[in-house]
This record gives C-alpha cells, structure tokens and sequence, in this order.
C-alpha cells in the first residue's frame, strides 16, 4: 500500500513536471464506475454493457467496478457520477449513454483527477474521452442480409431517437438493402425513447400490419424481436445477439462487444498513457460485429456478407462511398467519393429508399 | 368472527407518535430483512444509507437538491388534495412551466438576472396554472374525472416538450441532437455555497410558510377545506365551488410550473430529453406523508430524498441491482403508510353481530 503511495506521489510530481499524460493508476485503485441508461437486464444495450464490463473484470482481476442502472439522461446523472467517485473511489467512470454529455462535462471539471469516457458523444476535455463503434459497418452488412430476405420490398425499421447515431445506422442498413435489393424500402417508425419495451413492441406490430415482412430495430430491448418471433416475421436484432427473444426468425443482429471498448481504456489508464480522444473502433477491431446466422439466410447470402464483412475490416470497402443520393433523388456523396468521418458522425439526412421524415 | 376497523375519532397525540414510531421501526425490519435475503448486511446498508445521505456537507446538499423539487410539488398538490380533487398531473405541469420558462428565454431575452428570473417565474406559473386549471375546468363543468384528465394532461406536456426540442428550439450547434440551447447566465438560478443547492431553496421555504398560513388560517383556506369536507354543505353556504375548484387546480399548477422552472433554470440551464425525474408523482406520496401540511411537507420530502439517495449508494457500495434497491425503498414506504392506516383507523376483533350506535362507522371489513 505504502508503495503505491510513494508511487502515486511520484507520479504527482511528474505530472506537475509537465507531463502529457495522467499518472499511471494502479490496477486495484482505478475502481471503474458504469453508469448505465437502463436496467442491466433489458436484454440489448445495457445488458450487452454489463457483459462488456464482466468480461474486463475478469481480464484485470484486481478491478473493483460499480455500477449504477437506471440513471435518467439529466441533472440526476450528476450525483451518481460524483457518488461513484466519492463512495466507489472511481478513478475511470464510463457514462453510457448519450444524454449524459453535459453533466459529464460539469462532473469532470470538479474531478480533474478522474477520467471520464463518455460513450457516444462528441464533447471532449482534458479529463474527458469519447467512446464509440462504427455499428454502421455490421449494420450495413444486416442491410444486405435483410434486402436478400425481403419479398416484398418492405422493410420496417423501429428507430430509437431522430439523432445522427440513429439516422447514420439507418442509412448504413438501407444502403445495404438496396444493394441487394433495389426497390426495397425502409419504412421509420419513432419511438422518441431509448428504454420502452412496450412502445417498441406496438411499433413492431404497426409495421408488420403495415405489409413490412422484415423488421430492423434501433432501441434498448429485445421487445421487437419477440414480436416478429409472435409473428412468424424476419427481424433484425440489435446491441446483442437476439437469438432467445426470435430462436426461428432472427436473421441476424449489429452487435457490440464493449469489452473491446472497455478494456483499452482501463490498461490506459493503469499505464499512464490514457489522453483525450475520440475512440471510434469499426468492425476490424472487434468491437462491433454480426451475430450468427439465423436458419433463415440461405447460404449464397452468408457468403456474400462473409466477403464484404472481409472487404470492410480490410480497409477495402467504405460503407459510406459514393454514388449515395438523399431521399429527393440528389446526389450527396459522388461516384469514386467517400464521406469523411465528421460527415458520417453527424448526419440528419435520409438516403435515397427510406420512407419516414427526419423531425426538425 | 371477522376484524372490523373503525375511524378513530380523536387519537390522542402520544399515540400518533407511539404508532408512528412503531411502524417506522417495522419498516426497517422488513427492509432490512429482505437487505440480509440479498447477502447485504442490514446495519451496514442503514449506516450507507445514513452517511450517503447525511455525512458530510457534499451529501448534505444533495440530499437537499433532490428534495427540493420533491417538498415544492408536494404543497402544488396537497392543496388540491385538501378539497378532494386528484391533481396527479404535477408531472406535466412541471414540464409546461419549464417549458415556458424556456419559451421565454428564447423569445425575449433580458440582461438583468431579476428581470429575466421573474419573467420566467410568471411564465411557469401561467403556463402550469392553466394546463391543471383546464382539468378543474373539465371537473366543474361537465363532472369529467381528474383523475383521468391530468394524468392524460402529462403525456400531452410530454409530447409537447418533445416537439420543441425536436424541432423548433433545437440547438443548432448540438449536431442534431434534442436540445435547447443553453440558458443565458442571466436566466439561470444562482447556485448556493458552492454546491448544487439553488436559489429555489429561499423560494421554497417562503412558500411553505405562506401555503401552511393560507390554508390554516386565511378564509378561503377555510373554504377550501370546508368544500373538501362536504362541497354541497359549501354551496349552500354560498361558496363557490366552481370558482374553488379551478382556483385551487390553477394555484397547484401554478406552483409545479414554478418547481419546473427551478429545476431547468438551477440545475440544467437547457432542456434536453429524457429531462423530467418524475418528480410528480413521488411528490404525491410526500403530500400524504406528511398529512397535508405544507410545513411538515419539508421534512417528509428530505427524508424521501435520503431513501432515494440511499437507493443509489446501495447500488454503488453494496452492489445492490437496482430492483433490489426498489424493492427496499417499496417495503419502507409500505410499512410506513401501513402506519397511516392504523393512526385513523383502529382494528377490532368482531366476535359478534355489530350493534350500538357506531355501527354505521364500520369500514370495509376483512382486516387490514
């Protein structure tokens, strides 16, 4: 103990030397704090969080990590961050959910000596990182899978909230769709909530009703997928495989695996070398992927995603790159041109096949 | 042989605190059984609930910050509660008054801070006023039930929030994201030694004390009780009860908007989604706790706001999944509103058929 007293005072002093980085953290004093959006148990994202964060502690065994479920996306978020700190002694707090962004920024200007990895947002300081996956890259891959299974040529997409994450992953799906299947069209249907199973549900049965005979999901649970499975309907999961929600019709789901995410972090932040940037890791890193086939894709389509899932992680292919036209039929992103990073982030347009407005 | 309970007509006052401090320790018996089934310690999870809530200046202040909203929104709705109309729509009159509260920052901003905070104090009122006097308009009119009319009133505030900063009010250097933009300093609440504590605080004891002398000693306090009592009796002693009622659901909406506004203005400075806490609806538990009295209201909303705190910090230190720390908070409540009943009521066990005169003051039998 007396050790890593020394030590940490050592540090001190070479931070004030003029030092880029933090001072390495020992393991066993990092404390992680999660704070999550919804229970650990809703089945997608926060459950695919928890099992991110289980598998890290297992990595780092000296690790005490806390979590907190359930914090609303507003000035509640403060305390919990600040008890994290306080009565946890975290040195690293994860805040998971988007909403969080400015409490995250108040919180970390009173704790310059803590980090915050804020997931999914774009406000960064000294103390704050931002912490994404380029789910757009599994999500045009599902894109593909789900155009080769629609006959009909509609597709139903339940969407979380009209904000760039969503809109860019809905986009990244129906350009997968129309490669596969050029007069398909995604239909949107908003819930304008993260967290609401019951809401979900509805929106999954309007669209089946409305003639869609696939549906793509962008919300925290696996509600939509035990309403396709309800109605004999292909689904597209999300966040993690979906399998046990839609055994028969789950094609297959975006999923995340945040140990990936996670994990680089805490052994940053224990070496010392941790500073403030925006991770955005695609599928070449692992820490977005496709979950396995369901029995409803034939196997010419497994191929066919199995080499642009390669062509993708190779660098080879972009998923957003021209010729890509917005809903008008206008030619946003030229033939032989791809968009650029802080296009892709913060896009509010729909392409070209999509029904469903954008609220301004 | 069944148990009947009877109205207790005078208990005395010995035996209010008796009972009360009776159940409050049933209550932390049963929590903290169910704490041992979940392998946490009891005495340590009271100790963590205590010190989280209690133990240093930081707790302390916070403890306070989430009861503010909490006591604020309890005397919006005692008031009604007082004549027996069912205002559980402060939810969505906290979100209009914030609302407005915005709707004022954006359209006609004012360099002087006390300018700026009054105009937006009388704008939260209005708007929380007229969207709770439209129930009570709704309830003397045409008998429409406002139970059902402000509960629905919610969803509507909700949605009309959504639109604003969905839409119009959405900040164009948020990427797209639902938010206002942020309050200019002048309209944002000044915060009180350092921590998180606003300036609502100075507002919320004044009302206290106005609201408790209003409906204690003032006539139309009086009024307010006596058509809560009997309002047929009070028509033919000339009060107005259409006037009453629409007075009372507009003064309640009036004093959520206002909460609502202290909330955005102290401690958010923007609107954003997901911003309410549901603060309505557990105010309306405080109301009853604390019998209907403004005053007592404080004190039952800070004890509130440490069970909640204590939830939190349960998770963090012990571990504790949320529903598990649900659960606790539920049992405590239960117990503790168990407590309620048997203060008004005494149970009797009832060998034969009733007689004598207090027959007719039999409440529904079966036991409690």
């Amino acid at each position: 103990m007396k050790k890593f007293v020394m030590l940490s005072l050592a540090c001190c002093f070479c931070t004030m030397a003029g030092a880029v980085f933090a001072a390495p953290v020992p393991v066993e004093e990092i404390n992680p704090g999660y704070m999550y959006l919804g229970p650990v148990g809703d089945g997608g994202w926060t459950y695919s969080q928890e099992i991110g964060r289980l598998a890290v502690d297992a990595a780092f065994p000296a690790l005490k990590s806390a979590i907190v479920e359930s914090v609303p996306e507003g000035p509640e978020s403060v305390p919990i961050m600040e008890r994290l700190i306080r009565q946890n002694k975290s040195k690293l707090i994860f805040a998971c959910s988007f909403g969080y962004m400015d409490f995250v920024q108040d919180v970390a200007k009173k704790y310059p000596d803590t980090t915050f990895m804020h997931v999914s947002g774009y406000k960064r300081a000294d103390n704050v990182g931002t912490l994404f996956g380029r789910m757009y890259e599994p999500r045009y891959l599902s894109g593909l899978v789900a155009g080769n299974a629609s006959k009909s040529g509609n597709i139903g997409y339940v969407a979380a909230h009209p904000i760039p994450e969503v809109i860019r992953m809905i986009n990244a799906f129906a350009l997968g769709v129309r490669k596969v299947n050029p007069n398909a069209t995604v239909k949107v249907i908003w819930l304008f909530s993260w967290f609401d199973p019951g809401k979900e549900k509805e929106a999954a049965k309007a669209l089946i009703d409305a003639g869609c005979d696939v549906i793509a999901m962008h919300a925290d649970t696996g509600a939509v997928a035990q309403a396709c499975e309800e109605a004999k309907t292909y689904v597209i999961g999300y966040n993690n495989d979906m399998t046990k929600y839609a055994p028969t019709m789950q094609l297959t789901a975006p999923i995340w695996n945040w140990e990936k995410l996670f994990a680089p972090v805490v052994q940053q932040v224990a070496d010392g070398t941790w500073k403030s940037e925006a991770i955005w890791l695609g599928m070449n890193s692992g820490a977005v992927d496709l979950a396995p086939f369901g029995p409803g894709v034939p196997e010419d389509v497994r191929k066919l995603v199995d080499d642009e899932k390669a062509d993708i992680i190779s660098g080879k292919q972009k998923v957003f790159a021209g010729p890509i036209k917005d809903q008008s039929g206008k030619v946003i992103v030229k033939d032989g041109e791809a968009m650029s990073d802080d296009d892709i982030w913060s896009m509010g347009w729909f392409v070209e096949g999509i029904v469903g407005d954008i609220p301004k | 042989m069944k148990f009947r309970a009877e109205k207790r007509i005078d208990a005395p006052v010995w035996m209010n605190v008796v009972v009360t401090l009776l159940f409050v320790s049933f209550a932390f018996v049963a929590g903290g059984l169910f704490l041992y089934t979940q392998g946490v310690p009891p005495l340590s999870a009271y100790w963590i609930i205590l010190r989280s809530s209690f133990g240093s200046g930081y707790d302390l202040s916070e403890t306070v910050v989430k009861a503010l909203p909490l006591a604020m929104v309890s005397i919006a709705v005692m008031l009604c509660y007082t004549m027996l109309i069912w205002n559980i729509g402060a939810e969505g009159q906290a979100l209009l008054g914030a609302l407005a509260a915005a709707a004022v920052v954006r359209y006609f901003p004012a360099e002087s801070r006390v300018a700026m905070l009054s105009l937006m104090a009388v704008a939260a009122a209005v708007a929380g006023g007229v969207w709770a006097g439209i129930a009570g308009f709704l309830r003397v009119k045409w008998n429409v039930n406002e139970i059902i009319t402000t509960l629905m009133l919610n969803y509507i505030a909700i949605r009309l929030l959504e639109f604003f900063i969905y839409g119009p009010w959405r900040d164009p250097s948020s990427l797209g994201f639902p938010m206002t933009k942020p309050f200019i300093d002048s309209a944002r609440l000044p915060t009180l030694w350092g921590t998180r504590v606003h300036m609502g605080l100075f507002a919320l004891l004044v009302l206290a004390v106005v609201m408790e002398v209003i409906m204690r000693k003032t006539r139309w306090g009086y009024e307010i009780r006596v058509m809560g009592d009997n309002s047929r009796a009070a028509s033919y002693a000339g009060m107005n009860y259409f006037r009453g009622v629409v007075g009372v659901m507009f003064l309640s909406g009036a004093i959520a908007g206002f909460t609502g506004m202290c909330e955005v203005a102290g401690l958010q400075g923007r609107i954003q989604a997901g911003f309410s806490a549901q603060y309505g609806y557990t105010a309306i538990i405080v109301a009853w706790l604390s019998h209907l009295s403004p005053a007592l209201s404080l004190f039952v909303a800070f004890l509130m706001s440490s069970l909640l705190v204590g939830g939190a910090a349960l998770q963090i230190e012990m571990g504790l999944p949320l529903a598990s720390a649900a659960i606790f908070q539920g049992l405590i409540l239960f117990f503790v509103l168990g407590g309620e009943f048997f203060l008004n009521y005494s149970v009797r066990l009832d060998l034969g058929p009733a007689k004598g005169p207090d027959a007719h003051e039999k409440y529904a039998g079966g036991g409690g």
